[in-house]
């Protein structure tokens, strides 16, 4: 059906504070359109004229193998302390391909947008999505935009997919860990999940936690400069960012994957003064609780310390901490020595985290 | 972390364990009262440092362990209608009713928000006017004064929208009924730390002085638990039988009068059913008549029945873990049918239930 002469103006002009996104923003039409190259292509250095955007990216070759990798952001509230869901889904993928061994360098971008989320919103995340893939040195390439019915989705999903260049020699990963080897923390753990925790349920906790959401290439880069990816002499094994499930959900994966039992010492896992108060108030363990910008490191026998000290000189990971090691099997595939010095098995998080009643 | 490192202490803690040793002459059994004690002996490892020299036996001390099967049923229910909210603490979404938990019928489409505190509820009922929120009152005195709290609130707002499912129970009448039965080995009591900030400590004396038990007034970290301990076996080696308050940092001989008073006048004293144990004399609250329109088994014309002792499965023994018979490994269910991911009973899922420390804690246990 052709549309009369006089519907030219756009219907819902997309400007100005109050506008808020409408169904008509994903049906494909002239509001799409406009959204896109008004809004989000400029926000990734893309002239919609000059540089129209087409199916899919065409990217020059790359010399080597690839990684590959997505990650889907849901979280809520999608402004918190410290971060933002645009910040996370950058730095999710990326620390992705870092821990990976790999060279970021091209990401997609796909936004489900709930009807009804106020443009400026929209806008805000898109900002901070451009500035966390310039500090991460990655391109946006790729992308697409959905808008689903109010109630069907909590304001904003994000799902970001990552490529990136494996820079050799890579870790073996945690299949070849052995008695022996050691265990490294970057930083303090549990920040993301009460920052989250604290915002959402509004706890009221001042000042607010901030999350840890940050790149650790530069981290990754400094061990690889120190010459600890290399050679027979390879310290650095496996690393991996202790996101969901924190980093006790990372020591049980290493564990079955190596067949030995990894044992840290509760007396060394940095936690901070806000995570570890705002945890035994609500009966939650920092050791399950989620991270964003911190990673384990497994390290060859003897070598822990100097993987530690060479993070340590990243402002990022200057909290750097050895916190155990590899052992032969023992009583339980991940244990933990608390006060009495008694090594206890440290069971995998179950379900949600859940507040105790008193 | 003041106040927390300090209680933490490995030194202090193996001075004291050593302490203990020097002091029983024979192995003693001492009963924990709280859940909150027992995770912290077992994450600690003090149950293991201590064996053969304290026998340390689980008390009942965990609300949502205790919390009858046919209220869950009925909050499930509540939750699954149109038009009502319910309200809950976390770590009651977890425990199974008869057949299912909060949890799957949140999965289900129904209405389960976790709050961190009952005022939250009342909040939620006012921000919501077409809905009707309904609280799910559980815990000993340490949440009832905050539940109380919540009916006054709404009732000096006028709100007619919040109401409470309530199944309070309390500490000291479940401790009677222990000491009653006959099979009882329990040679003294580390009472609840955090009960007793509210009840204070003067209405175990008579306690006391009836059995010749002795009870001491504990906190939850392990140099409290140790202290609490020592105290508990000094007084056994010595013939002793008294109130001993080892949580002085938190605890006051009269407890919080504010909050008592609040709880007196929202609620009355009733003969309450609890999960696995039957019905317990004076063992919880109900509202009382001027606060009857804040009822929700009023409200929805429904009730929960009274039947407690049957509402476990066959295969689960909580209720010989709740009164401290057994101990969970004892259990023929525990590690295998019964799991935190799958449970059988709440002791299994609780964070406060003892079966759920000796899965997670337990050297052993947790092995895949």
């Amino acid at each position: 059906m052709s549309q009369p002469a006089w519907q030219v103006c756009c219907p819902i002009p997309i400007s100005g504070d109050a506008e808020r996104i409408s169904l008509a923003h994903g049906e494909g039409g002239r509001l799409m359109r406009r959204l896109i190259e008004d809004r989000i292509l400029p926000r990734f250095g893309r002239n919609s004229d000059a540089d129209s955007p087409g199916d899919a990216a065409l990217l020059p070759p790359v010399d080597g193998p690839l990684a590959f990798t997505t990650d889907s952001f849901v979280v809520s509230p999608l402004f918190f302390p410290g971060g933002d869901i645009g910040r996370l889904a950058v730095f999710g993928t990326v620390n992705d391909l870092v821990v990976a061994g790999a060279d970021p360098l091209w990401l997609s971008l796909s936004l489900i947008i709930e009807e009804g989320l106020p443009i400026a919103v929209l806008e805000r995340v898109l900002d901070s999505v451009a500035a966390a893939a310039t500090e991460a040195g990655v391109s946006i390439v790729a992308g697409d935009t959905k808008v689903v019915p109010r109630g069907t989705a909590d304001g904003l999903f994000v799902n970001t997919s990552g490529i990136g260049r494996v820079i050799v020699p890579a870790p073996a990963g945690p299949g070849v860990l052995k008695p022996g080897d050691e265990l490294i923390i970057s930083g303090p753990v549990g920040r993301h999940g009460i920052a989250i925790l604290a915002a959402r349920e509004q706890l009221g906790l001042a000042p607010p936690p901030a999350t840890d959401c940050a790149c650790l290439k530069e981290p990754v880069q400094f061990l690889r400069d120190a010459g600890l990816f290399n050679g027979a002499s390879a310290a650095v094994l496996a690393m991996r960012d202790a996101t969901r499930g924190g980093l006790t959900a990372v020591l049980h994966e290493w564990a079955a994957a190596c067949g030995h039992t990894l044992t840290i010492d509760g007396a060394t896992i940095p936690v901070t003064p806000d995570v570890r108060g705002a945890a035994e108030l609500l009966g939650l363990d920092p050791l399950h609780i989620a991270n964003e910008g911190t990673m384990l490191i497994a390290a060859s026998a003897g070598q822990g310390e100097e993987v530690a000290e060479t993070l340590r000189s990243s402002s990022l990971t200057k909290g750097a901490t050895v916190i155990g090691q590899v052992r032969t099997k023992t009583l339980a595939p991940v244990t933990v020595t608390r006060s009495l010095g008694r090594e206890q098995p440290l069971d995998e998080p179950s379900g949600a985290m859940l507040p105790r009643i008193c | 972390m003041k106040y927390l490192d300090e209680f933490r202490d490995p030194v202090l803690a193996r001075r004291l364990v050593g302490k203990i040793r020097g002091t029983v002459t024979r192995p003693r059994v001492i009963m924990e009262v709280c859940g909150g004690q027992t995770h912290s002996l077992l994450r600690h490892g003090i149950e293991a440092e201590l064996q053969g020299v304290v026998e340390l036996i689980h008390g009942p001390g965990c609300p949502v362990c205790v919390t009858p099967a046919d209220a869950i049923d009925l909050a499930q229910e509540l939750a699954s209608r149109p038009n009502v909210i319910l309200a809950s603490f976390g770590d009651m979404l977890r425990v199974p009713g008869t057949s299912r938990s909060l949890l799957d019928v949140r999965g289900g489409g129904g209405h389960v928000k976790v709050v961190y505190s009952p005022l939250d509820a009342v909040e939620l009922a006012k921000n919501s006017p077409n809905q009707q929120v309904v609280f799910f009152a559980v815990g000993f005195e340490t949440t009832a004064p905050t539940t109380a709290l919540a009916v006054l609130q709404a009732a000096q707002q006028g709100l007619e929208n919040f109401s409470l499912l309530v199944s309070h129970v309390r500490v000291l009448p479940a401790m009677e009924a222990l000491m009653q039965a006959p099979n009882c080995r329990v040679e003294g009591f580390l009472a609840a730390g955090h009960v007793c900030t509210v009840t204070g400590f003067t209405e175990y004396e008579d306690f006391v002085q009836r059995h010749r038990t002795p009870v001491v007034v504990t906190g939850f970290e392990p140099v409290d638990l140790l202290d609490g301990i020592l105290d508990c076996v000094s007084q056994l080696e010595s013939g002793q039988a008294e109130v001993s308050n080892r949580y002085s940092r938190c605890v006051q001989t009269v407890g919080n009068e504010a909050a008592q008073d609040v709880v007196d006048r929202v609620y009355e004293i009733v003969d309450t059913p609890w999960r696995g144990m039957g019905v317990i004399n004076s063992g919880g609250y109900r509202l009382r008549s001027e606060f009857e329109q804040f009822d929700a088994t009023r409200r929805f014309a429904t009730s929960s029945g009274t039947c407690s002792s049957c509402d476990i499965s066959n295969d689960c023994r909580s209720g010989e873990v709740l009164s401290g018979l057994i101990k969970p490994t004892e259990c023929e269910a525990f590690g295998t049918r019964c799991t935190p991911d799958s449970p059988l009973g709440a002791p299994m899922v609780s964070s406060e239930g003892a079966c759920a420390a000796y899965y997670k804690y337990q050297p052993a246990v947790g092995m895949s």
